[in-house]
């Protein structure tokens, strides 16, 4: 193995990434059709759900957390505003819309932050039970019916594009405006994160949280924070899913938790805490949206996508390691004993 | 008083400290100062007082009664209070955090006393490359602290004190995970920084640095001040008692001459690429051998082919004269051989489980009745050792996290006896642990040696060396490059030879 590859190869964004292109070119040989600007539109529109979770429990992971609630969240908070804006019926501009599924999910982020960062549960089981309690309370007392008649305000929306083209089998694709929201929390979260302190203290976090008490960091404070931005961003990923459907399903987005998760440790953070990058995490989601929808449309059955996810999680994160166990195992064979 | 604090300001007054855990008294009446560029040993034995006294001094407890001054304000029982007043405490263990830079480490301690909103990279960066530059240091600031070497992370958590403009720093024992040279370079930069001005409270027990360094001493016994004033009232022995309570020889332990019999091990140039070769080593029942050497010399490696952790690439292993291979652990443990590893905090222990089930936890098989465990028989097992090891504690019901670092290093040797092994083999038994249980360890090693079981110490300590083995090995760069007879060498002979060709 050549020197540059084995060091692409020892990160699992370089996995991704190398994954990333041998999907592509080989897709491109099998249908020489794939290779276009139409692919690349269509990719990102499916990736836009997905992304806007996935940046929300980058930042948790980062702190050392997991969060498997968000989709149960999203879920929550989109169904919910649906509720509320068809109950009172007045006219509300879309960023509204938005901006109440964002409260309603940073509302329900506030309870895991509580329970994880004031009451010291572990993260896994809190969110592990509200993904549960969520989707109960929502499917029980709010309802089970899909909304199909939802405001105009949302197909208006909805209609309006930045991109518009038409594929090499003459459907047409698209890039809807809420495309814009996945920038914007993409950018918020990069912000958050490498430019101010708070930002650093939920790394500092991930990395020794008995160390980060010690030089004076509130970590309660830090935590409940985390969890309530997550929150928000799961709101706004769920607002997002509507737009896309036109219409809200309270049984829509539960069962995409572990997807996420996986694009996020795919993109270069770790379950251990302490790391974690926008980028390599849309790269992760990016990778994950594409083997899902290319493999739909070569033709493999379904089922083989989850082989292959599952796959990609297990090389993506293992190689790395076996690769940085083998070099430690060279340089100790190449070390010279010139006693 | 000493001279030093006479025409110096004290920047840290302790005074009447005291300090209750339920009925438990653990400080009575403790005082305190600190003046400007003074450094202060507080030397005592584990479980003194030492770490409740810098815990209540840094804000992390209250104390019950009594008052902490930093420079000339009160403080109460708030850590920020006390950072933002210029104290720095460097705990054992640096508190740094391994995934982030050298310079975002350094600067997250002044970041956050400053209440900043923004991270300010490059102001940040800067004061981090300046305060090293003021330490004359030289380590890369944009590694991750994960990537540096133990010593490193050392200099970081001071750099990061000194960031913050820390006129008191508190280090708690910052020597026992370096080496030798290491400690020297520690020593120096600790000696600069008096001379501006910063004041150190020292919290050590090796008697050496207490003395290389320190100007004054305070020394804890039970959560009192037994003794305190300037180092030169001191020497070793009248430290060591003040200490202790008690007079502790720190020479070679007294022991009968092992009868020379057939060895229990012997290994022929046994080799592992890149980290030793052509060792040749015979251990005898009844005999207590050290390979002594610096960190990366292979000592550790050597132990751990031994134990059958690691593989030998060249040479062979003999037990009783017949060839062994250990293709793993359980192999060599299926021979009788036991491995107290180097970190006992790490490696060895179940720090949350309780004392009973981490001495008996490698030996259930003993207690085995029809297929299932007989835990009253398990309970009475652990009570026995505890008494033969002299393990402090009440019971054997709690956990080990409770008990100090040599008890702690008592329960991994007591699940070792357990096993009954024909061989221990000890990786720095004494790491962390005070003079007074580190002379009880070495009795009771030499106690077991006696009792006919072959023992193989690996140390860099080299007055444990001597007053321990009865034969010394020497490692240099992976070769066994000397073999001496405990009785015949001294310590300025051994030091010369371990440190031989290791400075190149």
């Amino acid at each position: 193995m050549s020197k540059p590859l084995s060091r692409v190869l020892a990160t699992p964004q370089g996995v991704v990434l190398i994954t990333v292109l041998v999907f592509a070119l080989v897709l491109s040989i099998i249908n020489p059709a794939f290779f276009s600007v139409a692919t690349l539109i269509d990719l990102l529109r499916n990736s836009l759900v997905t992304g806007i979770f996935a940046l929300g429990v980058m930042m948790v992971l980062a702190s050392g957390g997991i969060d498997v609630s968000c989709t149960a969240i999203g879920a929550f908070a989109m169904y919910a505003t649906m509720k509320i804006v068809l109950g009172v019926d007045i006219d509300l501009p879309i960023f509204a819309f938005f901006a109440l599924s964002a409260l309603i999910g940073a509302m329900l982020g506030l309870f895991n932050g509580l329970l994880i960062g004031i009451l010291g549960l572990p993260t896994l089981i809190v969110t592990l039970g509200t993904l549960s309690l969520y989707r109960g309370v929502l499917l029980t007392f709010l309802g089970t019916t899909y909304i199909t008649a939802v405001p105009r305000e949302i197909i208006a929306f909805s209609r309006k594009v930045l991109v518009r083209m038409e594929n090499a089998a003459g459907q047409m694709v698209s890039l809807p405006y809420s495309f814009l929201v996945l920038v914007g929390v993409a950018a918020v979260v990069a912000i958050l994160i490498n430019f101010t302190l708070f930002g650093r203290k939920i790394y500092a976090i991930g990395g020794s949280e008995e160390a980060a008490e010690r030089i004076g960091i509130r970590i309660k404070r830090v935590k409940v924070m985390i969890y309530v931005l997550a929150g928000a961003i799961a709101g706004l990923a769920g607002m997002t899913h509507v737009t896309l459907s036109r219409m809200a399903n309270p049984f829509d987005l539960v069962g995409m938790e572990l997807n996420v998760i996986a694009a996020v440790v795919l993109g270069g953070a770790r379950i251990t805490g302490g790391y974690g990058t926008v980028t390599g995490t849309l790269l992760g989601v990016f990778v994950i949206t594409m083997i899902n929808t290319t493999l739909l449309m070569a033709g493999v059955p379904s089922y083989w996508q989850k082989v292959v996810i599952g796959g990609l999680i297990i090389v993506g994160t293992g190689l790395p390691i076996v690769i940085e166990r083998l070099s430690r195992h060279r340089e100790r064979i190449s070390r010279s004993l010139s006693a | 008083m000493t001279l030093e604090a006479e025409d110096k300001p004290a920047v840290l007054e302790m005074r009447t400290i005291r300090k209750a855990y339920g009925p438990v008294r653990v400080l009575a009446d403790v005082s305190l100062s600190l003046a400007e560029g003074e450094v202060r040993c507080l030397a005592g034995e584990n479980g003194s007082g030492k770490s409740t006294l810098i815990k209540i001094l840094s804000g992390v407890v209250g104390a019950d009664a009594g008052t902490v001054t930093i420079a000339g304000r009160p403080q109460g029982n708030d850590a920020k209070a006390a950072i933002s007043a210029g104290l720095s405490v460097i705990y054992q263990d640096f508190s740094l955090f391994p995934n982030l830079t050298v310079w975002e480490n350094i600067g997250f301690l002044a970041a956050v006393t400053a209440g900043d909103t923004l991270h300010r990279r490059s102001a940040r960066r800067a004061l981090a490359t300046e305060t090293l530059k003021r330490m004359r240091v030289e380590i890369d600031p944009d590694t991750p602290v994960e990537r540096l070497p133990v010593a490193s992370k050392q200099l970081v958590a001071i750099a990061r004190a000194l960031a913050n403009n820390a006129r008191i720093i508190v280090m708690d024992e910052p020597t026992t995970a370096l080496t030798r040279s290491e400690v020297a370079r520690l020593l120096e930069i600790v000696g600069a920084l008096r001379d501006e001005g910063v004041a150190f409270l020292f919290v050590s027990h090796k008697i050496e640095e207490v003395f290389a360094i320190c100007d004054t001493i305070t020394v804890l016994r039970d959560g009192r001040v037994v003794v305190e004033g300037p180092i030169q009232e001191f020497d070793a022995a009248s430290l060591v008692e003040a200490m202790t309570g008690r007079s502790i020889d720190s020479r070679r332990l007294p022991r009968i001459q092992a009868e020379p019999t057939a060895p229990f091990l012997s290994a022929r140039k046994l080799g592992r690429r890149g980290e030793y070769t052509d060792v040749d080593i015979d251990l005898r029942p009844g005999e207590i051998v050290s390979v002594v050497g610096l960190l990366g010399s292979g000592r550790t490696e050597l132990a751990l082919t031994l134990f059958g952790t690691l593989t030998a690439d060249e040479g062979r292993i003999e037990i009783g004269g017949l060839p062994v291979v250990f293709a793993s652990e359980s192999d060599a443990i299926d021979h009788g051989i036991a491995y107290v590893p180097e970190d006992r905090l790490t490696e060895g222990l179940f720090l949350n489980q309780t004392i009973r089930d981490n001495i008996v936890v490698s030996s259930l098989e003993k207690n085995l009745r029809a297929g299932f465990i007989d835990a009253r028989a398990l309970a009475q097992r652990a009570r026995d050792a505890v008494k033969a090891l002299r393990i402090k504690t009440p019971d054997v019901s709690p956990s080990v996290a409770t008990l100090s670092g040599g008890n702690q290093q008592r329960v991994v040797l007591a699940r070792w006896m357990e096993r009954d092994p024909k061989l221990m083999i000890l990786n720095g038994p004494t790491v962390g642990v005070d003079v007074g249980s580190k002379r009880e360890i070495h009795e009771l090693l030499v106690a077991l040696s006696r009792s006919g079981k072959a023992v193989m110490v690996v140390t860099d300590d080299i007055s444990e060396a001597i007053a321990l083995s009865d034969t010394i090995l020497v490692m240099v760069r992976g070769k066994i490059t000397g073999r001496f007879d405990a009785n015949d060498v001294d310590e300025d002979q051994l030091y010369n030879e371990v440190i031989k060709e290791g400075r190149a």
